[in-house]
Formats: C-alpha cells, sequence, structure tokens
C-alpha cells in the first residue's frame, strides 16, 4: 500500500505538473482539494483519467470523485479495492 | 485629428539575452543547431507556481515578456491585448494530437487541450492583468504581428484605444522541428554556426522561437523607443516589383529612399529566398546602413516582432550594434528605421519606425 501511495504521490506531481513539489512533501492524508494541495476541477479530470489509464478504473457515477479524491490516502484505498 | 503612435516600452525573450532592457546584445550566444531555444528568464520572479504549472512555455514566454514591457512603460492595465501568432500554443497541440493517436482516442486530458489554441497566451496576459478589453488574435503566418500592429495602429491613431499590448509570440515545439525537417524548411547541416548562417548559401533556414511585446501609446512617455509610422503587408510580391513597392511605402509616409537611415532586413541565410533583400541592398539601399537578426534569433512566424525590438533599440539608444550590421554606412543620426521582413517569398511586411 505504501508503494502505491508514492506512486500515485509521483503520478500527481507529474501529470498536473506541480513541479516545487516533491513526493515527500505530500502527506498521505493531505486533502488534496480547495485549501491542502490547491486542485481544482481541471486537475479531478486529470485524475479520473489516470485513475481509468493507469488502473484500469472508470469511474461510473462522478459524485464518488470528492470522496475518492480527498488524499492519497483514500485514492490508494480505492485502487487497492477495484483495480484490475 | 489623427493621432500619432508611440513605443513606450519593450519585453523581448529570444535566443539572445534580451529579456534584460538594460542591455542591447551585449553578450552573444552562438548556436551550432538548426533548431534553437530561448534564453529563458527566471519566470517564477514573474509568474506564482499556481498559474504557472498549466502553462507551456510559449504562454510563459509571453506573458512574461509582457509582464516586462508594461513593468517598463509604467502601466499596470492597457485598454486592449492584441497578439500575432503562426502557429499558437504549438507544443501543446502537438501533446493533445499524438495522445489522441497514442491512446486510440482514449484517455484524453484537458489540459493540453485547453491551452493549445491559439489565443491562449493573449488570454493568459488578459486573465493576469484582468483586462477586460478588446483581446484580439492574429494568425496570418509570417505577418501575424504585422497584422496585430495594424490593428493597434488603426484604434490608436483613430484614439478608440489609447494604450494597447501588442507582441509576437511562437514556441518551437518536437513534432514541428521534425516535419519542417523533412520539407527541408529547416537546414539539413549536420554542423552549423549560427553566426555566419546568413551567408550559408544553402536552402532552408534555423528554426528558433521566441516573444517580443510592445506597449503602443497614443500619448509619448518618458520611456518611448520610438514612433510607429508607419505599417503594410503584402501577401505576394515579386523581386521585380519590390523597389517599386518600397518606393510607394516611402511616397505615402512622404518619405524618400535618403530618409532610411538604417533598414533591418529579415535575411535568413536561406539562398533561395535572400535574394529579395539582396534586391533592396544592391539597389535602392546600397548607400544606406544594412542591419540583419536573424544569425541571433533564428527564424520563426513572428520573429519580425524581434526585427521590430531591435529597430526600436537602435533608435532608443542611437547605437548599432555591431554583430547586426551588414556594411559600414553609418548615418550620423539614427532618425528613420525601415524593417523589411519575408518568409520564403511570402507575406512581404513593412514598418517604418522614427525617433521620438
Amino acid at each position: 500500500m505504501s508503494d502505491l501511495k508514492e506512486e500515485l504521490k509521483g503520478k500527481i506531481i507529474e501529470q498536473l505538473n506541480l513541479e516545487d513539489l516533491t513526493v515527500t512533501e505530500i502527506a498521505d492524508d493531505e486533502v488534496l482539494f480547495g485549501d491542502g494541495l490547491g486542485l481544482d476541477s481541471i486537475d479531478a479530470l486529470e485524475l479520473i483519467v489516470m485513475l481509468d489509464k493507469d488502473y484500469g478504473i472508470k469511474l461510473a457515477d462522478p459524485k464518488e470523485g470528492k470522496a475518492i479524491f480527498e488524499s492519497v490516502n483514500s485514492m490508494a484505498a480505492y485502487i487497492e479495492a477495484n483495480r484490475k | 485629428m489623427m493621432k500619432k503612435v508611440y513605443i513606450n516600452s519593450v519585453g523581448s525573450i529570444s535566443s539572445q539575452k534580451t529579456f534584460d532592457n538594460d542591455e542591447f546584445l551585449n553578450d552573444i550566444i552562438n548556436y551550432h543547431t538548426t533548431n534553437i531555444s530561448v534564453v529563458n528568464p527566471n519566470y517564477k520572479e514573474y509568474l506564482d507556481a499556481g498559474s504557472a504549472r498549466r502553462m507551456a512555455k510559449g504562454i510563459k514566454m509571453g506573458v512574461v515578456a509582457s509582464k516586462i514591457a508594461m513593468d517598463e512603460a509604467g502601466v499596470e492595465s492597457v485598454d486592449a491585448v492584441i497578439t500575432g501568432t503562426g502557429m499558437g500554443c504549438v507544443i501543446d497541440s502537438e501533446k493533445f494530437v499524438s495522445r489522441l493517436i497514442d491512446n486510440n482516442e482514449e484517455y484524453l486530458t484537458p489540459t493540453s487541450f485547453i491551452q493549445s489554441t491559439h489565443n491562449t497566451v493573449g488570454g493568459q496576459i488578459a486573465l493576469g492583468i484582468q483586462c477586460k478589453g478588446y483581446n484580439f488574435t492574429y494568425v496570418h503566418s509570417s505577418s501575424s504581428f504585422e497584422s496585430a500592429l495594424i490593428d493597434a495602429k488603426l484604434q490608436l491613431t483613430l484614439d478608440e484605444a489609447s494604450t494597447i499590448l501588442v507582441g509576437g509570440i511562437d514556441e518551437l515545439g518536437p513534432h514541428m522541428i521534425q516535419v519542417h525537417g523533412l520539407i527541408k524548411h529547416i537546414k539539413q547541416e549536420k554542423t552549423i554556426d549560427n553566426l555566419a548562417i546568413l551567408n550559408s548559401g544553402t536552402e532552408g533556414a534555423v528554426f528558433s522561437e521566441g516573444a517580443n511585446f510592445f506597449v503602443l501609446s497614443n500619448g509619448k512617455e518618458n520611456t518611448c523607443y520610438a514612433e510607429l509610422v508607419d505599417v503594410e503587408i503584402l501577401n505576394t510580391l515579386s523581386k521585380e516589383r519590390l523597389e517599386q513597392q518600397v518606393r510607394s511605402f516611402l511616397n505615402q509616409n512622404k518619405m524618400t529612399i535618403n530618409d532610411v537611415d538604417v533598414i533591418v532586413l529579415g535575411n535568413n541565410g536561406d539562398v533561395s529566398f535572400d535574394e529579395y533583400y539582396s534586391v533592396l541592398t544592391n539597389g535602392l539601399f546600397k548607400n544606406t546602413q544594412h542591419t540583419a537578426y536573424k544569425h541571433l534569433s533564428g527564424e520563426f512566424k513572428t520573429v519580425s516582432s524581434f526585427g521590430f525590438w531591435l529597430g526600436a533599440k537602435m533608435l532608443k539608444t542611437q547605437s548599432i550594434p555591431q554583430i547586426v550590421k551588414l556594411n559600414d554606412n553609418a548615418p550620423k543620426a539614427i532618425k528613420n528605421v525601415l524593417i523589411y521582413n519575408q518568409y520564403r517569398g511570402e507575406n512581404h511586411t513593412f514598418v517604418m519606425l522614427r525617433t521620438c
């Protein structure tokens, strides 16, 4: 699980061009959107595509997104439970 | 009453270190490649990380060049933003289309698509300064910058606006280098000395990128570089008609050949098309100071904005850097500068600048 979290942090930095951040600077439970990392709706679309492309998970209900993308912890847990 | 138009400030990001307005081609960089990138300023000094992270190189270049120009002019906003670009945000366009193909039309992410439109730079500049006024982007190949200039000049002359940010911006992407290499519009030499390309005797050009922005106004400020007297574009023009066209351009500005102190030429070292410039340097302007700049800047669709920057700097500083001189017909003073450019025999542009 911790390997997956590190992997996710790396992907978030790379895909969302957060070039000023390093993997160690993103806490597992840091809020990704809003006051936390400051991600926005365009980033959410990038993350949805990443789930599909890299982990084979299609987000059927967009309402689920809020809880799934809350933090690296929640993303990792969702991927572990649903990856194909 | 028709108002005069002044260039009150400049901001240039090019293959030379031109982003510092206190310098004027003091330290020249020589390149040994047929595709060259800009010398980047420290973008973090101008852009916060949040707004910069989605900006491709061309957007950063354009936004920062415009900030440099606005800082020098001492203005926080303008009435209009008018941009010229030949290829727009081509790197993001390449990225988006490549992903479309590589991922079999699936997994398309929004960022590169959003940023890939030609008017992204103009839009980002306006967003940054909260300018809700006229915003227009001209995409007219190698006359894009001059198209933007004409629009700005008309509005300022007629006093429909008083201060306008005008610029030319193009970035160089990997696919563009590949296809222009295949069709031999990029020089094919394996080894090249860029400072010597104007005498290469071979076909093609050295490709590059850059952003040059200017604050134009119908009020002359202390920072003024030059007056923008006239701009003209001819999409097609034969070598045989070139001198006649130049005479006509001068006539409409009540000028003669002798009034032109310096001519800024767009020679890029392509033996097939530099003959246009030879018509003028061997003919009408035989005794005029000849200058050129593409051995410093490379070639891109809006590179004439770098020629415009050069002309404005020469008029303000009353000096001509040795590196741009093609002959030694130095004028006593620089009052009028004619800038002539064409690319591959098309899109001939004439710009007249005058000391202010």
